[in-house]
C-alpha cells in the first residue's frame, strides 16, 4: 500500500454527516439548549444534503475504498436512503415531545446524526472490523438516546439495560470475528468469500465464529432469542427515540445482516441458512403470541417489530437474490408502517401528559375520525390485510421462501401472520366500537399529523401504484450483491 | 553456549515473572505498585529484545509514567484496607493454579488441532514489514494509512462517548462560581486594594465585604 490519499468520493455522504454533526455540536454548545429547534432543522437539512450527494456523486456503481474496508453499491444506496428517511422523520416528529418533557437538548439531533453515520458505515461495511466500528458507533449513540430522559427512572433503566446487553452482544460478535480471523486469516468480506470457496469443507472454527457473529447481529435486529431487551427499551425510552429505534437502526442492522451473510459467507449458505430459519420462525412466533397480552402500545409495537424482523428474515433465509429483493421491499414497507404507527402514538396526548395504553384509544373514531381512519389503515397494513402495503411485503417474502423450497417456513409465517391479526384488529375494534375515552388534545405539531397521514396514504390501497417502482428499486439493489 | 541476547531474555523474563508474583503477594499496596512498575520495565526490555523499540518506549512512558502513577495516587488517596480485602488471597492459589493448568491444557489441545486452509497464510492482513522499515514508521503505516478508516471511526466513537457522558451527567447547578477571564482582566489595582495611612496606636477598620 502507498501513502496516497484513498478515494474519498464513495464516503462523501458519511463525511458530510460526520463533519456536519461536529459543526452543529459547536453551534449547539455556543447557543445552549434554546437552539434545539434550529439544530434539529439543520440536522434534517444535513440528512437531505447527504442523500442528494449520495445520489448525485456516489451512485449505484460498486466502489471500494480504504483498502477494501468500505464498499458502496446499489444495495448500500437503497438501504441508506431508507435510513435517511427513518432518521429524518424521527427527528421531525421529536420536537414537541422533547420540549414538553424538558429534554429538548441540542445533543439529541446530533446523537441521531452520529448514529446515522454509524448505520451508514454498517451498511457499507466490507470488512469485519468496519462492521464492528460501525456497529459500536451506532449502538453507543443509541444507548445514550435511550437514557436521554435521565430524570425518569424508566428511561435510565432502558438505557442501562440496553447498554449492558448491547455490550454482551458486542462481545459475542467480537469473539466470533476473532475466531473467523483466526481460522481464515482475513477479515475482508471478498477475501473471506474466495477463501471459503477454496476450502472443501470450512474449518469448524469458522462455523463457530460465524454462529457467534450471527448471535451478535440477531441482537442488533432484536430477533428471538436475543430480543429480551426490546420491550423494556421501547417502553422506557422517550417515544420519539423509540420511533427512531424501531425504524432506522433495524434497517441498517438487517442490511448488514444481508451483506455479511451474502457478501462474506456465500460458500456456507447451508450453515447460516439453518440459523436464519430458526431465528426467523422463533421471532415470528414470539412476535405473534406474546404481543397478544400487551396493554401498553409501545410494548405492543416492540413485539410487533420483533415479529416483523422475523418476516423480513424469511427473505434472507431463502438465500437467493429474489429473497434479498423481497427483504428490501419488506423493510421499506415496514419503515412507512412503523413511522406512521409511532407518529400516531406521539399524538396520544391528554392534558395530564402523554398516554400509552391501548385502552386510551377507545372510541377515537368519535372524537377524531381522521386520526382513527389513519391508525386503522396502518394497523390493517401491519397485519398484512390484502390490498394494503403490508400485504405486498409479506407476499414477496413468502413467495421467495416457497420458490427456494422452504414451504414449511412460509406456512409458519402465514399462521403467525393470522395470529398477529388479532391484536392489530383489536386496536381497530377499540377505536371504533368502544365507549369513547376523553379526547386527545391536539398540539403534537403539524409534522406528527402529517407523518400519520402520509404513512396511512402510502399504506392504503394507493400502494398498489407504488409497489412496482419499489420492487424495481429493490431488484436493482439486490442485483448488486454477488450471488 | 548461551549468547548475550538469550541471557538478557532470561534476565528480563525472570524479573518480569518474579515482579508479577510480588505484585499480588506484597502486603503493602504501595509496594505492589512499585513491583508493578518493575514488571512493566522488564516487559519493556523484552519488547526491545523483540525489536519493537517503539512499543517498549510506549510501555515505559504510558504504563510506568501514567498508569502506574495513577495507581499509586489511587492507592494512597483512597483509604481502603487492602490487607483485609486480600485476606486469604493466596489461599486460593492451589485451586486457581489447577484451573489455570486445565485452561493451559485445553489451549495446547486446541493449538495442536489448529487447522488452517491453504489460503490462510497468504491472507494474513499485517505481514511483517521489510527490514529497513522502522518500528514507528511501520506502526504509523498501519494506523494512519492502512487502517485510517477504522482509526477515524474509533475517534468518532470516542466523541459520541464524550457527548453521552456530558448529556447524561452534566447538570447546571445554581450558585457555582466559575472563572470569568474577561472580568479578571478588566479588574484594576484600584478596585482591588487601597492604601491607608494608619495612625500609630489607632488601628484600621476593614471595610465590610460586598457580595
Amino acid at each position: 500500500m502507498t501513502g496516497d490519499l484513498p478515494t474519498l468520493v464513495p464516503v462523501l455522504p458519511e463525511i458530510i454527516l460526520a463533519v456536519g454533526a461536529m459543526v452543529l455540536l459547536m453551534l449547539g454548545v455556543f447557543q445552549g439548549d434554546k437552539s434545539y429547534n434550529q439544530i434539529t432543522s439543520l440536522s434534517v437539512i444535513l440528512l437531505i444534503a447527504a442523500g442528494v450527494v449520495m445520489f448525485t456523486q456516489v451512485g449505484g456503481e460498486r466502489q471500494l475504498t480504504f483498502g477494501g474496508m468500505f464498499v458502496t453499491d446499489a444495495f448500500a444506496v437503497f438501504a441508506k436512503t431508507l435510513v435517511f428517511v427513518g432518521s429524518g422523520i424521527a427527528l421531525l416528529m421529536s420536537g414537541r415531545f422533547m420540549q414538553d418533557h424538558k429534554i429538548g437538548r441540542f445533543e439529541f439531533p446530533i446523537l441521531v446524526l452520529l448514529a446515522t453515520v454509524g448505520m451508514m458505515l454498517m451498511i457499507s461495511a466490507n470488512n469485519l472490523m468496519s462492521v464492528y466500528v460501525g456497529l459500536e458507533l451506532q449502538s453507543l449513540s443509541l444507548y445514550v438516546l435511550a437514557a436521554m430522559n435521565r430524570d425518569r427512572s424508566r428511561s435510565t433503566e432502558a438505557g442501562l439495560k440496553y447498554f449492558v446487553l448491547g455490550a454482551l452482544s458486542s462481545g459475542m460478535l467480537l469473539y466470533g470475528i476473532s475466531l473467523i480471523y483466526g481460522f481464515a486469516g482475513t477479515t475482508d468480506f471478498d477475501m473471506l468469500a474466495t477463501t471459503l470457496k477454496g476450502l472443501h469443507e470450512p474449518a469448524l472454527g469458522i462455523t463457530v465464529g460465524m454462529v457467534f457473529l450471527l448471535a451478535g447481529l440477531c441482537f442488533k435486529v432484536s430477533a428471538v432469542p436475543f430480543h429480551m431487551w426490546t420491550p423494556d427499551v421501547y417502553e422506557g425510552a422517550p417515544t420519539p427515540v423509540t420511533a427512531f429505534f424501531a425504524a432506522a437502526p433495524k434497517i441498517a442492522a438487517l442490511a448488514l445482516f444481508v451483506r455479511a451473510m451474502v457478501g462474506a459467507f456465500p460458500a456456507m449458505t447451508g450453515e447460516w441458512q439453518q440459523v436464519v430459519v430458526f431465528v426467523s420462525i422463533a421471532s415470528m412466533l414470539v412476535g405473534a403470541f406474546i404481543a397478544l397480552v400487551q396493554t401498553n402500545i409501545k410494548r405492543l409495537m416492540a413485539y410487533s417489530s420483533i415479529g416483523h424482523v422475523g418476516f423480513a428474515l424469511v427473505g434472507l433465509a431463502a438465500g437467493t437474490q429474489q429473497g434479498v429483493e423481497a427483504l428490501l421491499v419488506y423493510i421499506a414497507i415496514y419503515l412507512t408502517m412503523t413511522l406512521g404507527a409511532f407518529a400516531a402514538i406521539l399524538s396520544m396526548r391528554r392534558s395530564e401528559g402523554m398516554v400509552e395504553d391501548i385502552s386510551d384509544l377507545a372510541g377515537l373514531s368519535q372524537t377524531n375520525l381522521p386520526m382513527a381512519i389513519g391508525i386503522a389503515t396502518l394497523m390493517f397494513s401491519l397485519a398484512g390485510i390484502p390490498l394494503l402495503a403490508g400485504f405486498f411485503g409479506k407476499w414477496y417474502v413468502f413467495k421467495a421462501a416457497v420458490d427456494a423450497g422452504l414451504v414449511p417456513l412460509a406456512v409458519i409465517g402465514l399462521v403467525t401472520s393470522v395470529v398477529s391479526c388479532y391484536y392489530y384488529l383489536r386496536i381497530i375494534k377499540i377505536m371504533f366500537f368502544d365507549e369513547p375515552a376523553p379526547a386527545f388534545e391536539g398540539g403534537q405539531g403539524k409534522a406528527v399529523s402529517l407523518v400519520v397521514g402520509v404513512a396511512a396514504v402510502l399504506n392504503s390501497p394507493v400502494s398498489f401504484l407504488l409497489i412496482s417502482p419499489l420492487v424495481a428499486a429493490a431488484a436493482w439493489a439486490a442485483g448488486s450483491l454477488l450471488f | 553456549m548461551i549468547n548475550l541476547a538469550d541471557m538478557a531474555f532470561y534476565l528480563f523474563a525472570f524479573i518480569t515473572v518474579a515482579a508479577g508474583f510480588l505484585v499480588i503477594s506484597a502486603r503493602n499496596p504501595v509496594h505492589s505498585v512499585l513491583w508493578l512498575i518493575l514488571a512493566f520495565f522488564s516487559a519493556a526490555g523484552l519488547f526491545v529484545l523483540l525489536g519493537a523499540e517503539f512499543l517498549a518506549m510506549l510501555l515505559v512512558i504510558v504504563y510506568v509514567g501514567a498508569v502506574a502513577v495513577l495507581f499509586l495516587f489511587v492507592v494512597m488517596m483512597l483509604d481502603i484496607n487492602f490487607v483485609e480485602l486480600r485476606q486469604g488471597f493466596l489461599q486460593y492459589l492451589p485451586i486457581g493454579g489447577l484451573i489455570g493448568f486445565i485452561l493451559l491444557a485445553e489451549l495446547v489441545a486446541l493449538g495442536s488441532a489448529w487447522a488452517f486452509g491453504d489460503a490462510v497464510g497468504q491472507n494474513l492482513a499485517a505481514p511483517a514489514p521489510a527490514a529497513d522499515v522502522q518500528n514507528t514508521a511501520a506502526l504509523g503505516q498501519l494506523l494512519y494509512t492502512d487502517y485510517i478508516f477504522i482509526f477515524q471511526t474509533a475517534g468518532l466513537i470516542l466523541l459520541v462517548a464524550m457527548i453521552g457522558a456530558i448529556v447524561l451527567t452534566h447538570r447546571t447547578r445554581p450558585g457555582v462560581k466559575r472563572q470569568d477571564v474577561a472580568a479578571q482582566n478588566a479588574r484594576r489595582p484600584e478596585d482591588a486594594y487601597k492604601l491607608v495611612d494608619v495612625k500609630v496606636g489607632k488601628g484600621v477598620a476593614l471595610p465590610t465585604k460586598k457580595g
